[in-house]
């Protein structure tokens, strides 16, 4: 599957900027090329390529090029905890809400009322009552994309239950716990990757958005959307330094929503037909 | 459809019901006690009580929760206890900001998504059907708020067309400069939720172009675009009309973003001081005020498919 991934352009493309993203954040753990954090008065906004600097400094003198190098890790890390959390929500809650005989109805339910709030507002929610940092933001974008692939996961499982092979492992006295580890969770593995993909792709773009408005990563850290609010103010007098970070996230984002794409094709190559099915994940700004 | 509309209206209200119990449960239980936050550390344990009264979180849950809702059914949204001003008047005055935007934002996207999404489909060999498809996959992975900031450098620095930011205090006494200033903010809205609804708008048509009763309409004489525009369009709408909900979730948040893109004092704005602030009360009201238009435009949306779709007012 790997390779069948990797031979399709698309998916190479975007396993190059994910190994890229990876890469960057693990290379800024032990060296960037400046302290992303040194305020330095005597250097401030450099253009790119001067006084060693990549891609110039911002109005404190820091180093765009290390900000960003040192922001992957933020991005990187935000994305990979939330899909974990995404996933351990999106799969508990559509088991409860396929598998019982009685009371699945009112989870079901309670799925829909949970993709009625919004992943940013829950956010919000949390950062009102704890402050914001990187684990609100994680357990925000987590939860509330999570209850979307729980939506998505319990309608494949219906149907998985409802299939032959599942009544006749009832008949041959298989239990609830085997039948959902034996048949349901491997039948609804491959819907799952997909939607999980993209869940990576959401939660880059959430996190920024948090960061931006001052929910997300606190200071000092470096992270690319709180590079942006720094920025923002100085726009009208250098508005060019405000494209690598806008860059450096629709990169990711595109990476991974490329790479999701190809993972759906090489999982389920009836959906490469032309009208494939569009993303069942809430967008996110 | 009768049976239908009541058995829907009730789910809806009971989602509406369980939305509240949740935020309320979700803003109390994790905040911990208001009073003492108001009062400080320095306060004696009798002031912090007699705030706690006056405040009247010394009551029980249910009685506090009960207070909220039944306020919120009255249209009152409750008593900022910070600020003293009433959470109801406050929402009504930014909403003269946030709906304009919101509604001008659908509107633009819609005009625009749901043409280019067609052309996609029907030309998805040819180069400009790759093109547009392409496109809004780009406008998909840029965020919101970068496009908001180029945008507000091309239009309002350099070619100074536009305001850059803020909203005209007078409000909307001054139309011209109010309407000037929401250009960007819904252009940036309309952008981001387009090219969502491109796609949509583009497998709809895609998995319609398939269909055997477009190849019998066509047998019977129509051209491949009439036969399209005749049978396959109403055909497609059905599913677009189901995203048409979820992206009016989507346009709402993404107006909290805009609105700090450009300073514009509206909901999202309000929301983004009262969190800042922790000013629960209003919080509690605005994130309510949200989620209840998501699941209520959910519910029409519910409806209207019922309207649009025969085959389903026939099952049932």
């Amino acid at each position: 599957m790997t390779r069948r991934v990797l031979r399709s352009p698309t998916g190479l493309a975007g396993a190059v900027v994910v190994a890229l993203l990876v890469l960057g954040a693990l290379v800024s753990l032990v060296w960037t090329p400046f302290d992303p954090t040194l305020v330095d008065p005597a250097s401030t906004w450099l253009p790119p390529l001067s006084g060693g600097h990549l891609l110039g400094t911002d109005g404190s003198g820091r180093d765009l090029a290390s900000q960003l190098l040192a922001g992957a890790r933020v991005t990187a890390f935000t994305a990979a905890t939330a899909t974990v959390v995404a996933a351990v929500v999106g799969v508990g809650l559509a088991v409860l809400a396929a598998v019982p005989r009685h009371g699945g109805e009112v989870v079901a339910h309670l799925i829909d009322v949970l993709v009625a709030l919004p992943t940013l507002l829950l956010a919000m929610v949390l950062a009102a009552v704890y402050g914001g940092s990187v684990w609100t933001a994680v357990v925000a974008i987590g939860i509330g994309t999570g209850v979307n692939v729980a939506r998505v996961a319990r309608a494949e499982m219906t149907s998985v239950l409802g299939a032959d092979y599942v009544l006749a492992a009832e008949v041959a006295g298989a239990g609830t716990g085997r039948i959902v580890r034996r048949h349901v969770l491997p039948n609804v593995a491959p819907v799952l990757v997909v939607q999980l993909s993209l869940v990576l792709a959401l939660a880059v773009l959430a996190e920024a958005a948090l960061s931006y408005l001052g929910f997300g990563t606190p200071p000092p850290t470096p992270s690319w959307g709180r590079m942006l609010q720094d920025l923002q103010q100085y726009v009208t007098v250098h508005p060019l330094v405000v494209v690598w970070p806008g860059c450096a996230i629709a990169v990711v984002v595109l990476g991974f929503t490329l790479l999701g794409d190809a993972l759906r094709d090489a999982i389920d190559p009836r959906m490469r037909l032309p009208g494939q099915a569009a993303p069942a994940v809430e967008v996110l700004p | 459809m009768v049976v239908f509309l009541v058995r829907r209206t009730a789910l809806f209200a009971a989602s509406l019901f369980a939305a509240s119990v949740l935020i309320f449960l979700l803003l109390q239980l994790l905040s911990g006690d208001m009073a003492q936050v108001i009062a400080g550390v320095q306060a004696t344990p009798a002031q912090v009580a007699s705030l706690r009264h006056e405040l009247g979180t010394d009551r029980p849950l249910a009685v506090q929760y009960a207070t909220w809702v039944g306020g919120v059914l009255a249209g009152d949204f409750g008593t900022s206890a910070l600020s003293g001003v009433s959470v109801s008047a406050e929402l009504g005055e930014k909403l003269t900001v946030t709906a304009p935007l919101v509604a001008v934002a659908m509107l633009l996207s819609v005009l625009v998504a749901v043409p280019l999404g067609v052309l996609a489909a029907i030309a998805h060999r040819r180069r400009l059907g790759v093109v547009i498809s392409v496109g809004s996959q780009l406008g998909i992975a840029l965020p919101t708020l970068w496009v908001g900031l180029v945008l507000a450098i091309v239009f309002a620095v350099w070619l100074r067309w536009l305001p850059a930011q803020g909203f005209p205090t007078a409000g909307w006494e001054q139309p011209v400069r109010a309407v000037r200033s929401l250009v960007l903010p819904a252009v940036t809205l309309a952008l981001a939720e387009g090219a969502v609804l491109l796609r949509f708008v583009r497998s709809a048509t895609l998995g319609v172009l398939n269909q055997d009763f477009l190849r019998t309409a066509r047998a019977t004489g129509l051209t491949r675009t009439g036969a399209l525009l005749r049978h396959g369009l109403r055909n497609a709408a059905l599913p677009v009309v189901s995203i048409l909900g979820l992206q009016v979730a989507a346009l709402l948040v993404g107006a909290v973003v805009v609105e700090a893109v450009f300073a514009l004092p509206g909901v999202g704005q309000m929301l983004l001081t009262d969190v800042g602030n922790r000013d629960l009360v209003k919080v509690q009201g605005e994130v309510l005020l949200l989620t209840g238009a998501v699941l209520t435009i959910g519910f029409l949306v519910d409806v209207a498919h019922r309207l649009i779709d025969p085959r389903l007012r026939v099952s049932r």
